[in-house]
């Protein structure tokens, strides 16, 4: 059974790391602020004992007045897993840094945010619609699609 | 030929029975050839192997008896045209279980599936390259109007959009049976076709 660790314990760890990265952290995630989304997640990759070595998905979700993306860390190696979240405020031209340097099994993934609900990845190789076609107009999975 | 009446064996020395034997003599000699049948002047070969025919249900017979099908399998309805195909409901009784993946050796596409309008050119031109006559068969629900997606951003409502439907199969997804009845549709649609 894959341990889930506890957000605050590790918001608390990286809080001391980077200072002022840490937004909140709860029992099962923490919020990171999104310029230090990249070191964070490198951190929470390389450091020993923590070691994520594999992100299992990434999703966004629309809260009308901010989108939140998250990411689920496994580490194979030691069978625990974390939730870490960063937010983007507004409706348009929102952007995150990318996390495919890190993890390649994000690519497919943030090009699904990127077409369905308009998070655009900065740092991506490639991004592009993936469901949809270029010329499509809007995100489909925004709450104010229709 | 002539008899000679002298060197029949005869065993009675009666005049009567002299007079049989002469007579299933004579008809004997007559009877040594067969008479020929009427058709006797036909060549060998040819005997028994002759049918005469229209050429429009010739050629009908014959496309609705060998209808392969094109792969064109987005979606769900799929699983079910396999079980068709398979032994269960064997579709080779109908002489079509031959599936191609080359359009230009089919001449029947089941659309069995929801397509998406990011799939939808990929469709059109396999349809555009397969050789006629060919017929279409919706499958399901999604085939016919896009099913429950059929309001959606993404979905084709309905494969007429693209291509001309023969034969609709309602359902989600439609039974075996219902695709099986759906081919004999087509194949009796087929038999009245004009060719000439």
């Amino acid at each position: 059974m894959t341990l889930t660790l506890s957000g605050e314990e590790i918001g608390a760890k990286l809080e001391e790391k980077f200072p002022g990265s840490i937004v909140e952290s709860g029992k099962d995630s923490f919020l990171v602020r999104s310029e230090f989304l990249l070191p964070v997640a490198n951190y929470l990759k390389d450091t020993p004992g923590l070691d994520f070595d594999f992100l299992s998905y990434i999703t966004a979700v629309d809260y009308y007045e901010y989108f939140e993306v998250v990411y689920r860390l496994t580490s194979l190696e030691h069978n625990h897993s974390l939730v870490m979240k960063a937010r983007c405020y507004g409706r348009d031209n929102l952007s995150l840094p990318s996390v495919v340097s890190l993890w390649r099994g994000a690519n497919f993934q943030e090009r699904e945010i990127y077409d369905l609900m308009g998070i655009s990845f900065d740092g991506h190789p490639n991004m592009r619609r993936i469901f949809l076609w270029d010329s499509f107009e809007g995100h489909p999975l925004r709450r104010d699609y229709l | 030929m002539e008899i000679d009446i002298n060197k029949i064996q005869v065993y009675s020395s009666s005049e009567l029975d002299k007079a049989e034997a002469e007579t299933i003599e004579a008809l004997r000699m007559r009877s040594q050839q067969s008479i020929p049948d009427p058709d006797e002047w036909l060549a060998q070969e040819l005997k028994g192997n002759v049918l005469l025919t229209t050429v429009d249900f010739f050629l009908n017979w014959a496309r609705r008896s060998s209808l392969w099908t094109m792969l064109c399998f987005p979606a769900c309805c799929a699983m079910e045209f396999m079980s068709a195909t398979a032994s269960r409901f064997d579709l080779s009784r109908f002489g079509m279980e031959i599936l191609r993946a080359s359009p230009r050796q089919a001449d029947l596409m089941i659309t069995a599936g929801t397509l998406t309008w990011k799939m939808a050119p990929q469709i059109k031109r396999i349809y555009d390259q397969m050789a006629e006559p060919k017929w279409v068969i919706a499958m399901g629900a999604c085939a016919i109007t896009g099913g429950t997606f059929a309001q959606s951003y993404s979905v084709v409502p309905g494969y007429n959009h693209l291509i001309p439907v023969d034969v609709y199969v309602p359902g989600c997804p439609p039974r075996p049976e219902a695709l099986i009845h759906a081919i004999q549709m087509l194949q009796d649609k087929i038999a009245k076709r004009k060719n000439l």
